[in-house]
């Protein structure tokens, strides 16, 4: 049974049909991407699955479980944390007050306080800068504080909508490497991003989503030697 | 710099001008005033407290509007309709009765705390219930619709009010306690100035404590920023609007009673005026900033207390003291007209709009 099962999602914006029927699954302990250009769909589809969006169509099922009826405050209580295109930092709150926000679902405070070490180890920066409000930190700070706020709820599968955008090489490259860790430790990852050769080389498995459809999915070894993917994604002519 | 002259308009300059003549105006009325000296310092002292003491409930009430506007960006109209329902109800229902039955001399600590504790009860269970079936549908809608409804909102429970209790004024009873002066430093103030200040600035800080250190607080100022993310972290949106509302109504149930104590009558249109002027208080400070509307709600107090005299008197003004709503609605446009944000709001409101 696949972790995550996706099926048939259909989700609108009032009239506008923005998916149109996405299927895809997860296994447990990997890490899989989506692909796409702007616009094809790629948000709306993390945001169905954690059910700030209701699609019309569709169901979403989490180890075996139908979130059909489920709220987006009880996503986190399954398992589930996202980090949101654009990071989505709370930019009036401090650094240690956004990790305090991503346990909110928690009350074992011994684990919290682990997590919270970890995620020092994993961002010292943000250690640093803990008593900062976080709309002063960085582009490349706040990534980190993103990922570290939903390491803070202990998740089972992260979602993650294009952690790498507006970052510098460098940094790309660290955020590629901390999502490696990530998943080495237990973490599934579903991850959205437009750079599809870094996805791909940290990830198992890909989809191409184009236009709201899945129009191809496969092993990231195979996704990257795909003439068409290596032409409209990988920029190889 | 071209590009910045080129940037002002004459709009600004007519304002800035408007401005400048007003703070002349205040200048001037002052220096004369203080030449002239018409009141001995007793009267100036009395005035400053009493300064103190009104704008303690301004503050009160103004966090309501702060901390609402925090986090659904809207101006509750019905906030003032808060305020009155809690101790227009304890007075009937607790405050007469035990008067008259003699209850209230006997035992003046329980019968205040009941009456509070009741005032505070009916305030919030009216917030919440506007809330509810009021204002939560209209979330997604464009923000003139829940402004609208405020202020049906805010007629629906003054005429409610009136048609359960009468529109006549109710006399809130005297708690012997608190009649008289006491003496502080030497200088005899009115006890229950006393008591409305302590209990603002107690119950100012606590709800400060509250929102920037405990967890639900901070679940509010979250949602107050980002309502999506907020949820992905497990926060319960809708809880979080529910407790914002019951905390701004708390604190305007105890200003309603803290208000009956001072003026010591209550009716059903009781909360329009305050309501507007702890608006203003917030507008002042800076709205969606809980510092801000407790600093406007004092500075607004201490204008209209202090102002008509300091300003006004040495101007040869006749009666100045009938002016105080001039004076709190001069300082409003003076501070929108040179800080359009509030003295402590962070954002421009045209960010927000
Ligand atoms: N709030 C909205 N209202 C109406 N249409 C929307 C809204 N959000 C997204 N869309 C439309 O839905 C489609 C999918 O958008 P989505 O944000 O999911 O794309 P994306 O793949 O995440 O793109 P990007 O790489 O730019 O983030 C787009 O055509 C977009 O214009
Ligand atoms: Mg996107």
């Amino acid at each position: 049974m696949a972790m995550l099962e996706v099926k048939n999602l259909h989700t609108y914006y009032g009239n506008i049909q923005a998916l149109q029927g996405i299927s895809l699954e997860v296994e447990e302990g990997e890490i899989v991407t989506l692909i796409g250009a702007n616009g094809a769909g790629k948000t709306t589809t993390l945001r169905s699955i954690c059910r700030l969006l209701d699609p019309r169509q569709g169901s979403i099922i989490l180890e075996g479980e139908d979130l059909a009826n489920c709220k987006a405050h009880e996503m986190v209580y399954k398992g589930v944390a996202m980090v949101p295109e654009g990071r989505g930092v709370f930019s009036r709150l401090t650094v240690a007050e956004n990790l305090d926000m991503g346990a909110f679902s928690r009350d074992d405070a011994s684990g919290v306080r682990q997590d919270l070490e970890r995620v020092y180890n994993l961002f010292p920066r943000l250690k640093e800068r803990r008593a900062q409000v976080a709309g002063t930190l960085s582009g490349g700070e706040q990534q980190m504080l993103a990922t570290g706020r939903a390491l803070m709820a202990h998740p089972r599968l992260m979602l993650m909508d294009e952690p790498s955008m507006g970052l510098s090489p460098i940094l790309v490259e660290d955020t590629f490497e901390t999502i490696k860790a990530i998943n080495k430790e237990g973490t599934t990852i579903l991850l959205v991003e437009q750079n599809a050769t870094m996805a791909f080389s940290v990830a198992d498995r890909g989809y191409v989503l184009q236009t709201g459809e899945i129009i191809l999915h496969d092993t990231a070894e195979n996704l990257k030697t795909n003439e068409m993917v290596q032409k409209a994604y990988l920029g190889i002519e | 710099m071209l590009q910045r002259l080129q940037n002002i308009s004459f709009l600004d300059i007519a304002l800035w001008a408007l401005g400048a003549i007003i703070i002349f105006v205040v200048i001037w009325g002052t220096v004369a005033t203080l030449i002239e000296n018409p009141y001995p310092a007793q009267t100036w002292v009395e005035t400053v407290v009493a300064g103190i003491a009104q704008g303690s409930l301004y503050a009160l009430i103004a966090i309501g509007y702060t901390l609402v506007y925090g986090v659904l960006f809207m101006i509750n109209f019905a906030h003032g309709e808060f305020f009155m329902s809690g101790i227009i109800t304890a007075t009937i229902f607790l405050a007469q009765p035990m008067k008259a039955s003699g209850f209230l001399d006997a035992h003046p600590v329980i019968s205040i705390s009941l009456i509070a504790v009741t005032a505070i009860l009916v305030s919030v269970g009216i917030a919440l219930l506007t809330e509810r079936v009021a204002y939560r549908p209209l979330r997604k809608a464009p923000r003139l619709v829940p402004l609208i409804t405020a202020i049906g909102a805010s007629f629906f429970w003054q005429y409610f009010f009136r048609g359960l209790y009468g529109s006549e004024v109710k006399s809130f009873p005297q708690f012997e306690a608190l009649a008289g002066k006491a003496s502080i430093l030497g200088i005899p103030i009115l006890k229950s100035h006393i008591i409305v200040i302590i209990a603002a600035v107690l119950m100012l800080i606590g709800l400060y404590f509250f929102i920037m250190k405990t967890k639900v607080g901070k679940s509010i100022r979250a949602v107050a920023e980002n309502k999506d993310v907020a949820a992905l972290m497990g926060i319960n949106v809708d809880r979080a609007v529910a407790i914002t509302f019951a905390m701004g109504s708390a604190m305007a149930g105890i200003a309603g009673v803290l208000f009956a104590l001072v003026f010591r009558q209550v009716h059903f249109f009781m909360g329009f005026i305050p309501g507007i002027k702890a608006f203003t208080a917030a507008v002042l400070g800076g709205i969606g900033s809980v510092p801000g509307a407790a600093l406007g709600g004092f500075l607004l107090g201490m204008f209209e207390s202090v102002g008509p005299g300091l300003f006004l008197e040495g101007l040869g003004i006749p009666a100045p003291h009938q002016l105080k709503d001039v004076i709190a609605f001069t300082l409003l446009v003076l501070v929108l007209i040179f800080r359009p944000q509030g003295i402590l709001g962070e954002r421009l409101a045209v960010e927000k709009a």
